[in-house]
């Protein structure tokens, strides 16, 4: 009972003490190697990137046109058709100036970081990636974009063959 | 279904980090609301866990590992997970424990220690993306929310200083909490001046990473009538969890909160929740994921928020008050126990037991939620004197 309880437990440890070794601590690194398949759709899906090429699923049932894309239709709940070729253009749906690492540290040099819909999905279908080649104060919701691609040379059949997008 | 009461709570400190292990911090919690309620573990017929990933810790099997802290030892024992949604799923979980007429009581604990994991908790997250099509460009979960934020910015067209207030709001709120972590009186002016992380996020608009457990302890309507004369009811709960593809939803409106607020609502009978929901605590692990969430409760109109908080009605005196306990913004985010905190707020609040932080208004009827996951996870619950 809160206003009737006379104390709340919990020992704090500050930095200093961390540092000053007033507690001991076990540390202990772990190191687990995965190997992920692709998958069906997304296995083509990246040989697409490959060619230079953007590629979604129809669902024949809803009419929707999805990327990423899937073997099912998660609303209908049913396989999707067809696979469709999409354009390597879109709409930035929204964005964000990134000042951290996924460790939490900071970064020296902000990365632009958006979510894209793409020009030939269905509306809102958008995908993760990065924004280059434009201030991030001149970055607009709204604002027309289109994939830089690595040269053919390198690219491997990942979501990094394209080096990111730009103001079309 | 049988009516089920919330008739004891207890929480610990919240900390960015604690010599307690989760175990420990688990019993601390747990033994505080058995002793709030007058039981002994005699008394206990099934436990609930709620804890996050077991990344944080490094303990594989965690529910397992905090069994005992818990007071789960041979006992019907289960631990539930919903990422960040969980602190409020685990008293749904026991809910429907007690209203199936399976058990009198259930003991509901959520836990949570951050601190563990070096360099920052934050990197846990990252292994909840793609690991094909995303985790190669780098992503954190502060994109994720940076990315929403400024979505709702602009489709509302919503000022980064009118959800400041909410962080100014919150802290000051926790002011008054015995076990927050950085409650503070700051202005809208240090939110907007604070280090910049995923612009628009700042370093003021979020939660910090912290260690705590918070329970509560439920029981039958025969069984709570022995126990109390003054129980409190859980009358509504609600879960939805939205698609995976989260870059295939507008991220301006969390309609899976929606979906769990009107689940909760059917069941509770509430048609009209501004007038029938007296006070909330919504999830605020951001500024603008209360405002977010309050639309999806459908406490506020769509971009309504911004000016409900601008206009005072969410403050501990106003005709809403949101977040009295100082959200997860002012007295500490360890996940799954963050959302319960929640649940015990509105067990103090209701039965005028908040001390300094009851908020003015005669309140009869609260609600708690919580979010998790990909943005795709809402879980709500509304309790009733």
């Amino acid at each position: 009972m809160s206003s009737k309880i006379k104390e709340y437990r919990g020992t704090e440890i500050g930095l200093d003490e961390v540092k000053a070794g007033k507690y001991l601590f076990t540390n202990y690194d772990t190191v687990l190697r995965y190997s992920w398949t692709s998958g069906v759709a997304i296995s083509r899906f990246l040989s697409g990137l490959k060619e230079g090429q953007l590629w979604a699923r129809k669902c024949n049932n809803c009419g929707r046109t999805l990327i990423p894309p899937r073997m099912y239709c998660e609303e209908c709940y049913r396989p999707t058709d067809e696979w469709v070729r999409v354009k390597d253009t879109g709409t930035v749906n929204t964005f964000s100036i990134s000042y951290v690492n996924n460790d939490a540290s900071r970064r020296k040099k902000p990365i632009l970081v958006s979510v894209i819909d793409i020009d030939g999905a269905s509306p809102g279908m958008g995908i993760l990636h990065l924004l280059g080649g434009v201030e991030p104060k001149k970055v607009r919701v709204g604002m027309k974009v289109k994939a830089v691609w690595k040269k053919k040379s390198e690219r491997e059949g990942a979501i990094t063959d394209i080096d990111h997008f730009e103001p079309a | 279904m049988r009516r089920v009461a919330v008739i004891g709570a207890g929480m610990t400190k919240f900390r960015r980090r604690m010599l307690e292990t989760g175990r420990e911090l688990s019993f601390e919690a747990s033994r505080m609301a058995m002793d709030s309620a007058g039981m002994e573990m005699k008394d206990v017929e099934s436990v609930v866990m709620g804890t996050a990933p077991d990344a944080f810790d490094g303990v594989h099997m965690k529910g397992e590992y905090l069994m005992d802290g818990a007071g789960g030892t041979n006992l019907p024992y289960s631990r539930v997970y919903v990422g960040g949604g969980t602190g409020v799923f685990v008293p749904v979980a026991g809910w429907w424990h007690v209203a199936s007429g399976m058990f009198d009581t259930c003991l509901v604990v959520g836990e949570e220690k951050m601190s563990p994991l070096r360099p920052h908790p934050q990197y846990a997250f990252w292994s909840i993306f793609d690991h094909t099509i995303e985790r190669p460009l780098g992503v954190t979960l502060l994109w994720i929310f940076s990315l929403e934020m400024r979505r709702y910015m602009a489709v509302h067209k919503v000022k980064e200083e009118d959800i400041a207030l909410v962080s100014v709001k919150n802290k000051g709120n926790a002011m008054d909490h015995p076990c927050a972590q950085i409650p503070g009186r700051i202005t809208v002016d240090d939110v907007m001046k604070s280090e910049p992380i995923c612009l628009p996020v700042k370093r003021l608009d979020v939660s910090p990473t912290s260690d705590g457990a918070a329970a509560v302890m439920l029981a039958s309507e025969d069984v709570a009538r022995k126990y109390t004369d003054d129980p409190v009811w859980i009358d509504g709960v609600g879960w939805n969890v939205d698609t995976q593809y989260w870059t295939n939803r507008d991220l301006y409106y969390p309609r899976y909160v929606e979906e769990a607020a009107r689940m909760a609502y059917r069941m509770a009978k509430v048609d009209n929740p501004r007038k029938q929901i007296d006070f909330a605590e919504v999830y605020d692990p951001f500024d603008y994921k209360e405002l977010h969430h309050l639309e999806g409760v459908l406490l506020a109109d769509k971009g309504g928020a911004p000016k409900l908080t601008r206009d005072g009605v969410t403050q501990r005196d106003g005709d809403l008050p949101v977040n009295p306990s100082g959200g997860l913004l002012g007295v500490g985010n360890p996940i799954a126990a963050a959302g319960t905190m929640k649940v015990c707020e509105l067990f103090w609040q209701l039965r005028g037991e908040a001390g300094k932080r009851q908020v003015k208004k005669e309140v009869n009827r609260g609600l708690a939620q919580a979010w998790g996951d990909l943005l795709q996870v809402g879980t709500v619950i509304t309790m009733k004197r």
